[in-house]
């Protein structure tokens, strides 16, 4: 038989990085800056819920955003051209999640960052379109937020849990197509209570801006509170 | 693609390992994974093949996987119970004051390493 040595090693995958997102959260509470992370499936209205939400904030606070796409700047553009507020693409290099280190890689990259008189208040990051991996790499962000379109059905808070447990608020986007889906809004905040007691729930429609400014209230609040 | 990210992190740990312990070349890898852990095993040890052969110190090793069966704890009646089979509510009482004991690891065990005596 071959002599091996084993080395016990007992480690979670997830260690290191949950560790980096905790020190990144701390040096981001002594800036004053607020970072959000957006989680989706693909499609569901990250972008033009984002759109919506900056321009009703950005003479309040200054925000700046970080796209995570897998491979384009689309969206970065897209909010660029109708904010105006600053917006950088992220490279994720095919990866399905951002991390702590990527996140914080992304936010040094940003031009009116860190330099503490100019800190943006908010930074929100539009994490991959995805329900699984990036509810399991902690960002660093200060809360967590996702959005739940009406074609995607009630029942994803049964089928992604984590996702769903992770998150502060859920938005449910799309409102205007409930007539023609069998979305069942109480069944889907019952699910999402199941999961996550404390979830804010706030149905919008980001197409013309119904229910957003909930969403934007929400927001400012927590940006506030996070200065104190 | 969700196995692939996660066997980044395994490599990327299993090398500080093995720096620290003055390992050149490991021959297996044994991984806790919970039952619940949303990894699917035959994706991990794929991606794992692929990416692990790019390694020097990895070439040829292997992946293995020892499961843990995911148990749910109940709050109403205090007992344990098998989380696949009867989810959130208790099968004894019926309550869903309930919460995952284990299952949702995705651990790195242990490495094991040839030695020349
Ligand atoms: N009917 C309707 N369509 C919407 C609404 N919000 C967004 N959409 C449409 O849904 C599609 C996707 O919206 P995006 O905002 O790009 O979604 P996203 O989550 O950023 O997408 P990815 O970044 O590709 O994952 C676009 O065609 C939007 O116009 C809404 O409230 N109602
Ligand atoms: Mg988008
Ligand atoms: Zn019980």
């Amino acid at each position: 038989m071959e002599n091996v040595k084993i080395i016990e090693i007992k480690k979670s995958v997830f260690e290191d990085n949950d560790r980096a997102a905790d020190a990144l959260r701390g040096e981001l509470k002594k800036k004053g800056v607020f970072l959000l992370n957006l989680m989706s499936s693909p499609g569901s209205g990250k972008t033009t819920t984002l759109i919506q939400t900056i321009n009703r904030l950005k003479d309040k606070i200054r925000i700046a955003v970080m796209e995570a796409d897998i491979d384009s700047d689309v969206d970065a553009i897209k909010i660029k051209e109708a904010t105006g507020v600053e917006s950088i693409q992220l490279h994720t290099g095919g990866m399905c999640h951002l991390d702590a280190e990527m996140t914080e890689q992304g936010l040094s990259n940003l031009q009116f960052t860190m330099h503490n008189s100019q800190c943006p208040d908010l930074v929100i990051l539009e994490n991959v379109g995805n329900l699984v991996c990036p509810a399991e790499f902690d960002t660093g962000a200060v809360k967590n937020a996702m959005i739940l379109s009406v074609p995607e059905g009630h029942d994803k808070p049964l089928k992604y849990p984590l996702m769903f447990s992770i998150c502060d608020v859920v938005v449910i986007n799309k409102m205007d197509v409930l007539p023609y889906f069998d979305f069942d809004m109480e069944k889907c905040k019952e699910y999402i209570h199941m999961r996550n007691p404390k979830a804010t729930v706030i149905p919008i429609c980001a197409r013309t801006g119904e229910g957003v400014d909930v969403f934007a209230n929400w927001l400012l609040k927590e940006v506030e509170n996070w200065k104190e | 693609m969700h196995e692939l990210g996660i066997v980044f992190y395994i490599i990327r740990d299993v090398k500080k390992a093995a720096q620290e312990n003055g390992v050149e070349h490991v021959s297996a890898v044994v991984m806790n994974i919970g039952e619940v852990s949303t990894i699917i095993p035959e994706y991990l040890t794929d991606c794992w093949r692929w990416a692990a052969d790019k390694e020097e110190m990895l070439k040829g090793c292997e992946l293995k996987i020892e499961p843990i069966p995911a148990v749910t704890h109940c709050d109403g009646c205090g007992k344990d119970y098998p989380t696949v089979a009867h989810g959130k509510k208790c099968p004894h009482c019926g309550s869903e004051q309930t919460w995952l004991l284990r299952g949702n690891e995705v651990e790195i065990k242990e490495i094991v390493v040839p030695q020349n005596k």
